[in-house]
């Protein structure tokens, strides 16, 4: 287990020894936000709000500083609705469950589905993946080396072939099997290329020719280490599939991922997991309070 | 929401149209401004920090002119600084030796097995080598089965060793065939790695150790944000690589991951990979990322037509 300093550390660190926050420890904040990609305006936003509270009470001492600044970015990351992820079982009424994986290149897709089904499977549930990344070199035997590791069947077609062929194709054969999770893997696509985005919707639309309310959910994965260029692919992967779930990859790297408060913040969509590392067990279930905790924690090395 | 920025610097600067030159006082704010622009484009805050305060510098005690409005002048002056920081020494790409051995490494998802793919064609119809690709990732499922893939599209041969689990030991044995098959360049694509992993760190300052390359490529994704500089700073530290290539140019980020690399560990950037496809692979041009970086598209007819 890699342990690391949360991002925030360093601003608990630099306020210890202080009794009230003054213009220094805000500056200091900034750098600590700004640092772990926040980004400019959630930055300041925050600082904003920070700066409203210290006004009004007077005397913020600096652990109520760190109190309010836990409180904050808490109300920044929004809870999962309708049912809580806790485990991994499946909501009421959705047999089987379908999950379309969608995102940019190399953000750590193939390798979430892997861990997924494997955390599925390990539920009791039956699980089937679907290889409709026919584009990129050898997508369908990654994929298809994964399904061998959980002992999960998996619906592949010739590369080159229709990806929504292959989506439907998997769909159906799950409701044949009575499967209970369909998992979905769709080719890295840069958010800027339209064509690559339609033929999102249009696997999405193939699907639901199937499952009318399916897919039940539309996961984008972005890696952890992405700058604010994360921003714009969530608006543009929520204009074009309407994602209902995050998953953060690469947290194993970088203490900072803080480009998914300003997402969460202002797109309203939960994280769900969160992948911290190339290991099948190397998936995690998001707990927002654990998550802001883990920021402020300062690890001895 | 900095698409503008030029936009309002120009309107900074209107209220200084009476003062005949630029002061720290009447500069601060634009100061500030461009210090948002390039943290927003994911250049790292403290690299944001010195260089517009080396810019202000720049900027203080210039003459206020009418020609050219104050705004303009200040973006030219980044846009100037950016270049020159962005550029440097021209570097060539060394492919000489029997046979040439370049190395590829960077974090996971960056782009590295593509790029052999684009590399070997490259050096394959411009350049006129026979480059042999060596599949040394030993980790990722199905990466080998991804670069087989790749060299069957460019034409050039692939080494590689299904059952072995030492990526050393492939390198070394890829060199040697290629000089039993006349192969004058050799590149090896390597696992993706984090730099805080340190067994896998040392994984590759092994190969490298090993094998004596010839060029060195540290291989990153233009999305990258603040962990950038630290990123480099690792791989620099084990590997003293000899250039960096910039992937996935055909997104729409900013990029000033690439500011923050080349002035943290001063290496240039000696290629470009935007697509997915095999030849979409550029040299670099300085000029074309310090725009992109202050997101405010061609500078120069901005500053001519003033
Ligand atoms: N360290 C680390 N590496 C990861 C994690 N998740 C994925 N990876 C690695 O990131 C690389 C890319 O992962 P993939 O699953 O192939 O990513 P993808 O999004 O499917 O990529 P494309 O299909 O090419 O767009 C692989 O080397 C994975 O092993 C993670 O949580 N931590
Ligand atoms: N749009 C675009 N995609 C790219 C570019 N370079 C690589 N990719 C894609 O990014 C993803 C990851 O590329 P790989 O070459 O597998 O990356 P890697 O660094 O070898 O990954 P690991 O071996 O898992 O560490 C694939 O989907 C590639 O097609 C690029 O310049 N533009
Ligand atoms: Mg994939
Ligand atoms: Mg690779």
């Amino acid at each position: 287990q890699k342990t690391k300093e949360g991002f925030l550390s360093k601003i608990t660190k630099a306020i210890a020894g202080k009794s009230t926050v003054d213009d220094e420890v805000l500056d200091q904040l900034e750098e600590a936000l700004v640092g772990a990609d926040v980004g400019i305006d959630t930055t300041l936003a925050i600082i904003e709000r920070i700066e409203k509270r210290v006004k009004q009470d007077k005397y913020v001492n600096t652990t109520e500083l760190n109190q309010l600044l836990q409180q904050e970015i808490q109300d920044m990351l929004v809870e999962a609705p309708d049912f809580s992820y806790k485990d991994f079982e499946i909501p009421e009424g959705k047999k089987p469950y379908v999950i379309l994986v969608v995102g940019v290149n190399g953000v750590g897709k193939t390798t979430t589905i892997g861990k997924l089904a494997h955390n599925y499977k390990k539920a009791g549930k039956e699980v089937i993946l679907g290889a409709a990344d026919t584009f990129r070199a050898a997508a369908v035997d990654q994929l298809t080396i994964w399904s061998e590791r959980v002992g999960v069947p998996i619906v592949k077609q010739a590369m080159g072939s229709d990806p929504s062929a292959v989506a439907f194709d998997t769909v159906k054969s799950a409701v044949a099997r009575d499967a209970d999770v369909v998992i979905i893997d769709t080719a890295g696509r840069l958010h800027n290329k339209l064509h690559l985005m339609d033929e999102l919707g249009k696997i999405k639309r193939v699907i639901q020719k199937v499952i009318p309310d399916a897919p039940h959910e539309v996961m984008l994965v972005l890696d952890g280490s992405t700058g604010q260029n994360a921003l714009e692919q969530a608006r543009q992967f929520t204009a074009t599939t309407e994602v209902t779930a995050l998953s953060i990859t690469k947290l194993d790297g970088t203490a900072k991922g803080g480009v998914v408060l300003a997402i969460a913040n202002q797109f309203k969509i939960p994280v769900k997991y969160i992948g911290v590392g190339e290991k099948i067990d190397d998936l995690i279930i998001f707990n927002k309070h654990e998550f802001v905790d883990s920021l402020f924690r300062i690890t001895d090395k | 929401m900095f698409q503008n920025l030029s936009e309002r610097l120009e309107s900074a600067f209107k209220n200084l149209k009476g003062e005949s030159r630029i002061n720290d006082l009447n500069i601060a704010n634009t100061v500030k401004d461009i210090r948002r622009a390039l943290i927003d484009a994911d250049v790292n805050f403290k690299i944001a920090k010195e260089f517009t305060d080396k810019v202000k510098d720049k900027a203080v005690g210039e003459k206020v002119i009418n020609a050219i409005s104050p705004g303009q002048l200040m973006v030219k002056i980044v846009q100037d600084e950016l270049t020159e920081l962005m550029g440097g020494t021209e570097a060539a790409f060394n492919v000489t030796g029997n046979p040439a051995v370049i190395l590829i490494a960077g974090l996971q998802g960056s782009g590295k097995t593509t790029f052999t793919g684009k590399l070997a064609s490259y050096l394959k119809t411009k350049k006129g080598k026979s480059p042999l690709v060596v599949a040394a990732d030993i980790y990722r499922p199905a990466a080998i089965d991804q670069l087989t893939v790749l060299a069957e599209q460019v034409g050039v041969d692939i080494y590689s060793e299904r059952e072995n689990k030492d990526a050393v030991a492939i390198a070394l044995n890829a060199i040697k065939e290629a000089k039993t098959k006349n192969k004058n360049v050799v590149i090896i694509d390597t696992a993706g790695r984090l730099a805080v992993d340190e067994v896998m760190m040392k994984e590759v300052a092994d190969i490298k150790a090993a094998v004596n390359p010839t060029e060195i490529l540290f291989v990153v994704d233009s999305m990258t944000g603040q962990d950038a500089v630290n990123t480099a700073k690792a791989f620099n530290d084990r590997l003293d690589f000899s250039g960096v290539v910039l992937t996935k140019l055909d997104g729409d980020t900013r990029g000033g991951a690439a500011l923050s690399i080349k002035y943290t560990v001063n290496k240039p950037i000696k290629f470009v990979s935007s697509g997915e496809k095999l030849d979409t692979l550029d040299v670099f041009y300085p000029e074309r990322m310090a725009q992109r970086i202050l997101g405010m598209g061609d500078i120069t007819t901005l500053v001519e037509k003033a």
